[in-house]
């Protein structure tokens, strides 16, 4: 059972690894076109060194705007999920601010705050993923059937008892569902930022370097080692579930 | 004669909807002596569940009182009791854990072992020993009613409200149910209010039924249920009961609004 769960990713992988060796190999792209998996280990060799650096860099900052995104995206969501006016308030601003492409906003936030990286960094990770957290808070809350308030209230509960022993549980799997989107999110949001800011950190400004140098088998590396911390990253967040929102989970019949 | 332990006078209440103010309880009283059973009936949407808030005091009337105990009731208290059609289990805790939930917000003098007792001797009168470790959704919806029971009793309450418990059970659960009340109320020392749109439930479980008039509703017919022991299954075919409930049936025809004189079908 564990070895079949270990067993088939890592035959996908290898398959897939094969079958991008061989669409590079058939066609004879030379690498500046499509760097082959083979290209590879050669620039992680080389670079392994800037490679734990600039990926420690984007983890944290990554890690930092999540968590923030987190606590306010709860916020909020506590907020709009139990105030029917706040929620009227203030859905239209954050869809509003959700549809803006982050893209946009990338460049001004780092002319904005030019040379504070980090800051403007987590700024942009946070931005880009605290709106699932929000919104599912905010659903969660608002949709609890009245019967499972009335149960403690009954008994004369506060909201805040309300709140900790029901409500909140009650949404821990809409709300690991969202965080699932949202640290892939983040995750682009740091890289955007990574990018595009002048003399930036992190794997982004590996990747812009990569394509400064002309060095394309760089540029791939940088992707794949992106790819690797994405899956890194969601799977934590899937054993966080499996801890706090396991329950949820039905045994496929 | 002493205080009734529920005591609900004139009450008027009218929920405020984008249609302006909605009346739903129009002059109701209530009565119901301590240890005594009223089962409430009435039309779909007149107000029954509205009166289980006011009971519990989750909400207060526009008008009129409702007492408890000798005390008016301003806020909700930790001697009542609520289950509701939905069972509302918690899927996060086992069957146990759930019904221990109250005993988390009300103060109890009982220790942690004797809560638990409590609770298992609970299940093992509805009949879910042995399922104290599982999770809800692990139960029939018959055994997480069962379960739901035990967590709306498990504090002790003075007044045990139920609002259609057995509702969405089929036939042959629902009278299982029945049953079960019945040992419970001979264990547990509650006076109930019971809303039930079920009129073989309500003269089988309570020692008074109330017939609500439609929406807004008042008091529209009170029936007493003479009692000498808890009564089998097979007294629901008697053709005093076979009385009761026609009684019954053209009184919800009243309340309905449909022609009151019309001959009700046996
Ligand atoms: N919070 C509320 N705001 C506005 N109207 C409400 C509210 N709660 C209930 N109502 C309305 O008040 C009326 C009575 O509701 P209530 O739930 O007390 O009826 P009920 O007798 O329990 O109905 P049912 O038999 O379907 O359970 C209904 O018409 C309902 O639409
Ligand atoms: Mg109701």
């Amino acid at each position: 059972m564990t070895l079949r769960k270990i067993a088939v990713p890592v035959i996908a992988m290898v398959v897939f690894l094969a079958l991008w060796e061989l669409l590079v190999w058939v066609n004879g792209w030379p690498n500046y076109i499509m760097a082959a998996p083979s290209d590879l280990p050669a620039a992680y060799s080389r670079y392994w060194e800037l490679f734990l650096v600039m990926g420690w860099q984007t983890l944290w900052r990554t890690v930092v705007g999540l968590l923030i995104a987190v606590a306010f995206g709860i916020f909020v969501g506590m907020v709009m999920g139990f105030s029917r006016t706040m929620r009227d308030a203030l859905y239209p601003l954050l869809v509003g601010f959700n549809a803006i492409p982050k893209a946009t906003v990338v460049p001004i936030v780092a002319l904005l705050f030019v040379g504070a990286h980090d800051f403007n960094t987590i700024l942009i990770a946070f931005m880009i993923s605290f709106f699932p957290i929000a919104v599912s808070v905010s659903i969660g809350l608002s949709t609890l059937e009245p019967e499972y308030r009335d149960i403690l209230r009954s008994l004369g509960a506060s909201q805040a008892t309300v709140f900790w022993k029901i409500a909140l549980p009650k949404t821990l799997p809409e709300f690991f569902g969202a965080l699932k989107v949202a640290v892939t999110l983040a995750f682009i949001g740091t890289n955007l930022m990574e990018i595009v800011s002048p003399h930036g950190r992190g794997l982004g400004a590996l990747f812009d370097s990569g394509k400064t140098n002309s060095d394309y088998p760089l540029m791939f590396a940088v992707l794949i080692a992106l790819a690797f911390m994405g899956i890194v990253l969601y799977y934590v967040v899937v054993a966080l579930e499996k801890i706090f929102a396991g329950w949820a989970e039905r045994q496929p019949t | 004669m002493t205080k009734p332990l529920i005591h609900i006078t004139d009450v008027h209440h009218a929920y405020a909807t984008d249609a302006g103010p909605l009346p739903v309880l129009d002059g109701l009283n209530v009565s119901v002596p301590e240890g005594g059973f009223v089962a409430v009936v009435g039309p779909s949407g007149c107000g029954k569940s509205t009166l289980t808030r006011l009971i519990a005091g989750l909400m207060k009337p526009d008008r009129g009182e409702v007492w408890l105990h000798g005390e008016r009731v301003q806020s909700p208290r930790s001697t009542v009791g609520m289950a509701f059609q939905n069972p509302v289990l918690l899927e996060w805790r086992t069957i146990l854990k759930n019904v221990m939930l109250p005993l988390e917000i009300v103060p109890t003098k009982m220790s942690k072992t004797e809560q638990e007792q409590r609770a298992l001797h609970l299940l093992d009168l509805v009949g879910l020993k042995g399922f104290e470790d599982k999770r809800p959704s692990e139960l029939s919806g018959g055994m997480r009613q069962r379960a739901s029971l035990c967590r709306s009793l498990i504090h002790k309450p003075e007044v045990l409200i139920l609002d259609e418990p057995f509702g969405a059970l089929d036939a042959f659960t629902r009278e299982d149910l029945w049953q079960t009340m019945h040992s419970l109320k001979a264990e547990e020392p509650f006076t109930g209010v019971l809303i039930t749109h079920d009129l073989r439930e309500s003269i089988f479980l309570a020692d008074q039924v109330v017939v609500l008039s439609g929406r807004p509703a008042k008091t529209q017919y009170v029936m007493n249920i003479p009692r000498n022991g808890p009564p089998e299954l097979d007294d629901l075919y008697t053709p005093e009961a076979a009385d009761r409930l026609n009684i019954l049936r053209h009184q919800i025809e009243i309340a309905q609004g449909r022609a009151p004189s019309e001959e009700v079908g046996a």
